[in-house]
């Protein structure tokens, strides 16, 4: 019976703390809009929840949220096909990786958006370009985390494989891509929020749709409500897609007999 | 040096060096090895950290090639691993993503072997080392001690003429460590393999080994091999074990000096 009364009450205690911290920041944004800005300048919360539902109704938010989903789901697994075999070989061939990894490192720092010039400049106006610079954007992180995978092998398992004869694709299938694959998800979740973070600023730049399209358009219309609204939606996104990629990866992580994270 | 009453020579190292450099500076890992096992003997490499008796093992099982020398198995050079020899490690080397059962059908999966024979295969290895009933668990469920009962079964699985053990035993608790060294030895009895086991462990060595070499570092060298001729199951605490370990005390230390310490 007590043990009966406790977990309802682990779950208060563990849900108490985000919930009331979520109330503070809202009530502090709702002061301060009230008090020491104007509506212009920063819209309330229930102004922005309107601004939501607008943008729902009218359709122009599931517009540019598939839009800029769609985006960056065609990039970032154009990205990922690549970026595994390569950092696999990279990792497994040492003298590979020291001819690439100059080359890599001058490249991984150069920000997506220092692209899209060139970006608009080959692919012209459209989806094209920004799904080459979510390309660009996921390619690096998840190449370095592919490589890193491979060196991270423990050295007794791959001793253990070849003792017992494993070489070529046996090795390959049977040993190096279960063992590198727990550490790829993790490369890939992180890839996916940074593309995630880059989508909007390219869209802002150079794109005539998704949603940093849609704040920067709210902006020239003084929709400044609608702006907010947009920062929320991608926050909220952005939230979804990190919880369903960590769903998928304590699976994968399970099946492959790794713990939960 | 003989093989102490076996009729058949297993492995022979002849006249083995291993130098390590990097830069400008030269480590002396062995020197001078000469050594001969016979088929079905348990050999104990026995020697502090640092002695070169991991690299030994390692240029034996074929994973390091030596700088002089060779190991000769069943009369033939060894150079590269094989799975007629498979190795024991001491952080087990067996796999995540594999179940205990998943894990001891590796060896045979590789080889070829059906699927049904595999699991047949399997599943006697797992009950020669204890682990019934685990068959689907992960590494992860496991104990250290259970970890390296599964590596022994996936060894064993592919019926290896030689098992080679690199302080197999070393992460385990000393109570853990007593039971499995028990149970090496009843399977050792059964399966009539020849083991070469690494320890820094004396009682350990004594417990085990037909034979001992112990083994000093810096250059690591065989200083002497001893024979343990009490019969099995060994009794840790009896008047004969501990002779040996005194003589492998003095081996270490010094006669002398080794009296000196039972003195005081």
């Amino acid at each position: 019976m007590r043990d009966l009364l406790q977990i309802p009450i682990r779950i208060l205690v563990n849900r108490i703390p985000p919930l009331l911290v979520a109330g503070i920041f809202i009530s502090v944004w709702q002061g301060l809009s009230m008090l020491v800005y104007s509506e212009f300048l920063l819209p309330s919360p229930s102004a922005t929840l309107g601004a939501i539902f607008e943008l729902l109704i009218n359709g122009i938010l599931i517009n540019h949220l598939l839009t800029s989903l769609s985006r960056v789901f065609i990039g970032f697994t154009l990205a990922a096909s690549l970026a595994i075999p390569f950092g696999l070989i990279l990792g497994w061939y040492g003298r590979a990786m020291n001819a690439f990894n100059p080359l890599i490192q001058i490249l991984r720092p150069i920000s997506p958006i220092a692209w899209i010039p060139l970006a608009i400049l080959w692919f012209g106006i459209g989806d094209r370009p920004a799904i080459f610079i979510i390309f660009i954007t996921s390619f690096f992180p998840v190449l370095i985390t592919s490589a890193s995978a491979v060196r991270n092998i423990d050295a007794s398992i791959i001793k253990a494989a070849v003792n017992f004869g494993a070489r070529g694709t046996g090795m390959l299938k049977k040993v190096v891509l279960p063992a590198c694959f727990p550490q790829i998800v993790v490369g890939l979740r992180i890839s996916l929020g940074i593309a995630w973070v880059i989508i909007v600023a390219a869209e802002m730049v150079g794109m005539r749709s998704g949603l940093g399209f849609m704040i920067l358009d709210a902006r020239n219309f003084l929709r400044i409500d609608m702006v907010v609204a947009g920062m929320v939606i991608i926050g909220l996104v952005g939230l979804g897609l990190d919880r369903l990629v960590c769903s998928i990866e304590n699976k994968i992580r399970r099946r492959y007999g790794f713990s939960g994270v | 040096m003989g093989s102490a009453g076996y009729d058949n020579i297993k492995i022979a190292v002849r006249d083995l060096t291993k130098l390590f450099s990097n830069n400008s500076h030269n480590l002396h890992a062995l020197e001078a090895i000469n050594l001969e096992v016979g088929e079905g003997e348990f050999f104990c490499l026995l020697g502090p950290s640092g002695c070169g008796k991991s690299t030994l093992l390692n240029i034996m099982a074929g994973f390091e090639k030596p700088t002089a020398g060779k190991v000769l198995i069943g009369g033939e050079e060894i150079k590269a691993p094989n799975p007629r020899y498979v190795t024991v490690f001491q952080d087990y080397g067996i796999f995540p993503w594999r179940t205990v059962q998943e894990n001891v059908e590796f060896g045979l999966e590789i080889k070829g072997v059906n699927g049904s024979e595999r699991e047949n295969i399997a599943k006697e290895f797992i009950k020669l080392v204890g682990l019934c009933g685990f068959e689907k668990r992960h590494p992860y469920e496991l104990s250290g001690g259970m970890k390296q009962r599964v590596s022994l079964a996936r060894a064993l699985a592919v019926n290896p003429e030689i098992i080679f053990m690199d302080e197999p035993f070393g992460a385990v608790d000393a109570l853990t460590r007593m039971k499995l060294q028990e149970e090496l030895v009843k399977i050792w009895g059964k399966e009539n393999k020849t083991i070469i086991f690494v320890t820094h462990d004396i009682d350990e060595a004594i417990y085990l080994g037909d034979r001992i070499a112990v083994m000093t570092p810096v250059p690591g060298k065989i200083k002497s091999i001893l024979e343990v001729t009490m019969s099995r199951p060994r009794i840790r605490t009896g008047s004969d074990f501990l002779g040996i370990k005194e003589k492998i005390y003095s081996e270490f230390f010094g006669l002398e000096k080794c009296q000196q310490k039972v003195k005081l």
